[in-house]
């Protein structure tokens, strides 16, 4: 099959079955074995406001929703009003002719009304089915066979609703799918079915998984957008992976309790968003001072404050970097894409518990609730644990064990509670080897520095371990796009259609954040051609850092900070506008609006 | 203060009865000379002994304040951890490993106050810890403000033309948010405290002790507090510890008297690591990490 790029949109308010649609559509391509991925820009509302969920079917491997859409099914007459302009040339629309009747002229693109009421039975008038035969319609323009939608059907409907209800809905796809055969002109895009089906899942379904295979086994939470969905993968399957979930009075108490599971031997995780993750600052502190290790992601949302709770930005750097007061070992991670969320975290896990200290993720909600296909064998459900100097059995004789012994790497061997022969306390104040608090009766400055000495040591151990960032694409470029976390895919793409219009452009991103190796990365920096730092937030938060760290300052600066992802073409247009040395700074215009 | 020696007690051996002794921490308390913390430290060492567990079985848990830095005078696995935060910490703890024997202590301002959210919800969850307040109604680390439990009128650092708020009553907030061993206890009546800590360990759920013990250094009577409490305790007779709503009324009556012993205990419910069926296999920190290829397979199957 030749290569296609196509995208399908849904519109609506929530309530009408935007999910559902996009779900079904979705699921549908990737049991065609289709690279799908989603976003969905929505409001902070229950029911009412408006959604807009695209669907970006691609031959090639993706990561992010591009850059056009070729199909619109649009649920509502806001949809038609507000998306029309959105419909790439050559591209269709599907509507209700019931609720729509007059849309603006646009002969590029093909309208495609329908009826709800010639297509369905349905008594109750409440428009339920819709979404069914909008999808039916829409999935017979591009070729998909009318059975995929069938099944979907009666995997979603047949245990909650009965089957009068799963035999309405098929009926209902099966006139939508007739009419639009007779009616409407198909795509020339015509996807035919491949091997090996996919599986389709969120970046916070994906990171949950990873902590599945990690060994998590301690998960608490407070409800928080967008990180919900990892709560809402972990309470469900808690049961059959063991694991035991909690959700709690607030995220002090959340990190609180992973921190008490932690120390009593199990791999203990959370996640909050930004609002959250400040609530849980001074704990995450203690972790490190009292030398446990635990894990928190921190999956961003516009701020300050309350902010932006459906929205998506890198906002965070400096809370997470700065999190609790006074200096100790921490590592921060930036996951580059939904799958790379998977691998992360037993990466993260066997670091913390080698190292004994914090070690926080950092994402958004941009790769958080977007959805991805992925090949189900890429997935290692069991990949290596390494939980570092772990004392669980009896080792040493009795009185003899200093829990905070002071070593080269600056890890001293770590006893779980209940194994006999090494009681000891752990404490939030300072202390000295063997626990002593050394803030009060204890305080000795000769003690502290060692102790803080000791501490420090292992961000060396850390350092060495994390990989510097790579220069994708080739070395004798013209520009230099730099990113980091989850705008991975999208900076890739913007770089190889700049190349591709003739702009060289190469990548480096950055994963691995903190510690930095100043040297290491400061070579990678050094192949840099005109550099362009590209971010989701106002102030260059990872600009300022870098510069911080390496002393490296990048000639312009692409970033966005309205709450929707970058597309590909808002990063092309900025470094084709930076290198026309207009300014520095290129802010992107966000096109569709919901 | 004096300076004090520090020690290295060899840990006991599991087998064999402990003592006191055994529990003793190798670090003296730092704590003012005649502070009722004292005796509560004695009375947690005789009730860890009488338990009958070795050192290494129990988890003693603390926030900050003067009565916080008890883990470190007691011969058990320790944790000193932030103001307020001790009951969620020992929550996390104990549901990594139920078979521990987690006990909490701190103070009023520590548990009434700064973590008193967690309060409610620790005693709603009815987790299975034995949380010990040494209350002495005021915030003696930080020299002396009023604390959540200072009584009306009385001046202080921060209150210094009298206090205006009322204080809580921890005794009957723990009965009405879900705790399910509620006592009340006074330092200075050593066998009754240890009595009521050993059995507060023996009960699956959250059992809470309020004790009162006094400060010597920030309260004016100075030593002569204890002579005002002396007069002011009563032991609690004729009641029915099965029975929440005499027990609250007991709890809510006010007066010159104060009442000391069990006012609640509820049998009937069970804790939340007893309802949990993840820890039937033993703790989740002694279960094998990670998951099987069945189960990978089973949870990528829902996603196709």
């Amino acid at each position: 099959m030749a290569k296609y790029d196509f995208a399908i949109a849904v519109g609506g308010a929530p309530g009408q079955g935007i999910e559902t649609a996009g779900k079904s559509i979705s699921q549908i391509c990737a049991r065609y074995g289709l690279n799908v991925f989603t976003y969905t820009a929505y409001q902070s509302l229950i029911r009412g406001g408006h959604s807009f969920l695209t669907i970006r079917i691609s031959s090639e491997p993706i990561a992010n929703h591009g850059d056009k859409i070729d199909l619109i099914i649009a649920l509502d007459a806001n949809s038609v009003e507000k998306h029309l302009p959105h419909v790439a040339p050559g591209g269709a629309l599907i509507y209700n002719s019931e609720h729509v009747k007059e849309v603006p002229e646009r002969d590029d693109i093909q309208l495609c009304p329908i009826s709800y009421k010639e297509l369905t039975n349905d008594p109750d008038r409440k428009a339920k089915m819709l979404n069914v035969c909008m999808s039916s319609v829409a999935l017979q323009m591009v070729g998909i066979d009318l059975e995929e939608l069938e099944d979907i059907i009666v995997l979603a409907l047949l245990k909650r609703t009965g089957q009068a209800v799963v035999d309405a809905n098929i009926a209902a796809a099966r006139a939508s799918y007739d009419y639009a055969a007779e009616h409407f002109t198909p795509f020339d895009v015509q996807f035919e079915k491949q091997e090996p089906a996919l599986a389709f899942g969120s970046g916070n379904t994906l990171m949950a998984m990873g902590g599945a295979a990690a060994g998590v086994k301690f998960y608490a939470a407070y409800p928080m957008s967008p990180s919900t969905g990892i709560l809402h993968w972990m309470a469900p399957n808690a049961r059959d992976l063991g694991i035991i979930v909690r959700q709690c009075e607030d995220e002090i108490s959340v990190v609180n309790m992973v921190i008490g599971a932690a120390h009593a031997g199990a791999r203990a995780m959370c996640a909050t968003s930004g609002g959250g993750f400040a609530l849980m600052s001074e704990a995450i502190g203690s972790a490190g001072m009292m030398e446990i290790p635990i894990v928190v992601v921190n999956v961003q949302r516009g701020g300050p404050s309350t902010g932006l709770p459906t929205k998506t930005e890198q906002g965070d750097l400096w809370q997470v970097l700065g999190a609790s007061q006074g200096d100790f070992p921490k590592i921060v991670v930036s996951p580059t894409s939904i799958m790379d969320g998977f691998n992360t975290i037993p990466e993260l896990f066997n670091l913390v518990d080698k190292f004994q200290c914090p070690g926080m993720v950092l994402t958004d909600l941009s790769l958080a609730e977007g959805h991805t296909t992925f090949v189900p064998d890429s997935i290692n459900w069991q990949p290596e644990i390494d939980r570092g100097e772990l004392i669980a059995e009896q080792g040493q004789p009795d009185g003899e064990y200093l829990r905070y012994q002071i070593t080269d790497s600056g890890i001293s061997p770590r006893a779980i509670p209940g194994t006999p022969g090494h009681t000891h306390v752990v404490a939030t104040d300072d202390h000295d080897e063997d626990g002593g608090l050394i803030s009060d009766e204890f305080t000795n400055p000769h003690k502290r520095r060692d102790i803080m000495e000791k501490r420090q040591r292992k961000m060396e151990g850390i350092v060495e371990l994390l990989p510097p960032p790579t220069l994708e694409g080739t070395e004798d470029a013209e520009v230099t796009l730099i990113g980091w976390g989850s705008t991975h895919s999208v900076i890739s793409e913007a770089a190889q259609m700049l190349t591709e219009a003739g702009t060289v452009t190469n990548h480096i991103h950055f994963k691995w954040l903190y510690p930095m190796d100043e040297d290491a990365v400061n070579e990678v920096l050094s192949k840099s051609a005109h550099a362009i730092i590209v971010e989701c937030n106002y102030t260059g938060q990872f600009a300022r850092f870098l510069r911080g760290e390496t002393g490296f300052k990048a000639d312009g600066h692409i970033r966005k900070y309205d709450g929707e992802p970058f597309m590909p073409h808002h990063i092309v247009d900025g470094a084709r506008e930076l290198l026309a040395e207009k300014t520095d700074l290129y802010v992107p215009y966000q096109e569709i609006v919901v | 203060m004096a300076k004090r020696e520090r020690t290295t007690r060899r840990e006991r051996s599991v087998k064999g009865a402990p003592t006191a002794r055994d529990f003793k921490g190798d670090v003296n308390p730092d704590w003012c000379p005649g502070c009722g913390d004292f005796s509560v430290l004695s009375a947690l060492q005789n009730a860890y002994a009488k338990l009958g567990k070795g050192t290494h079985d129990h988890l003693t848990v603390s926030g900050i304040g003067c009565s916080s830095n008890l883990p470190g005078y007691v011969k058990t696995y320790g944790m000193h951890t932030l103001h307020g935060r001790a009951l969620a910490v020992a929550t996390g703890a104990k549901f990594a490993n139920h078979e521990l024997n987690v006990v909490v202590t701190g103070g009023d301002g520590d548990g009434y106050g700064i973590g008193g959210n967690h309060f409610i919800h620790t005693m709603r969850k009815n987790i299975d810890l034995l949380y010990i307040v040494m209350n002495n109604e005021t915030y003696g680390l930080t020299v002396g403000q009023a604390s959540p439990t200072t009584v009306v009128g009385e001046q202080t650092k921060s209150t210094p033309f009298g206090n205006l708020e009322s204080p809580l009553n921890p005794v009957a907030m723990a009965i009405v948010a879900g705790a399910t061993y509620v006592a009340r206890a006074f330092s200075s009546e050593r066998v009754q405290l240890a009595e009521l800590m050993y059995k507060g360990m023996q009960h699956k759920g959250f059992a809470f002790i309020d004790v009162i013990s006094p400060c010597v250094t920030w309260k004016k009577e100075k030593m002569q507090i204890f002579d005002y409490w002396k007069e002011r305790v009563h032991l609690l007779e004729d009641h029915d510890t099965s029975d929440r709503a005499a027990a609250l009324a007991q709890a809510v009556k006010t007066g010159h008297e104060t009442q000391l012993g069990l006012f609640y205990h509820d049998t009937s419910r069970q804790s939340l690591d007893q309802m949990e069926p993840v820890l039937e296999n033993g703790p989740i920190a002694h279960q094998p990490l990670g998951i099987t290829h069945e189960q990978g397979d089973a949870i990528l199957q829902k996603m196709m």
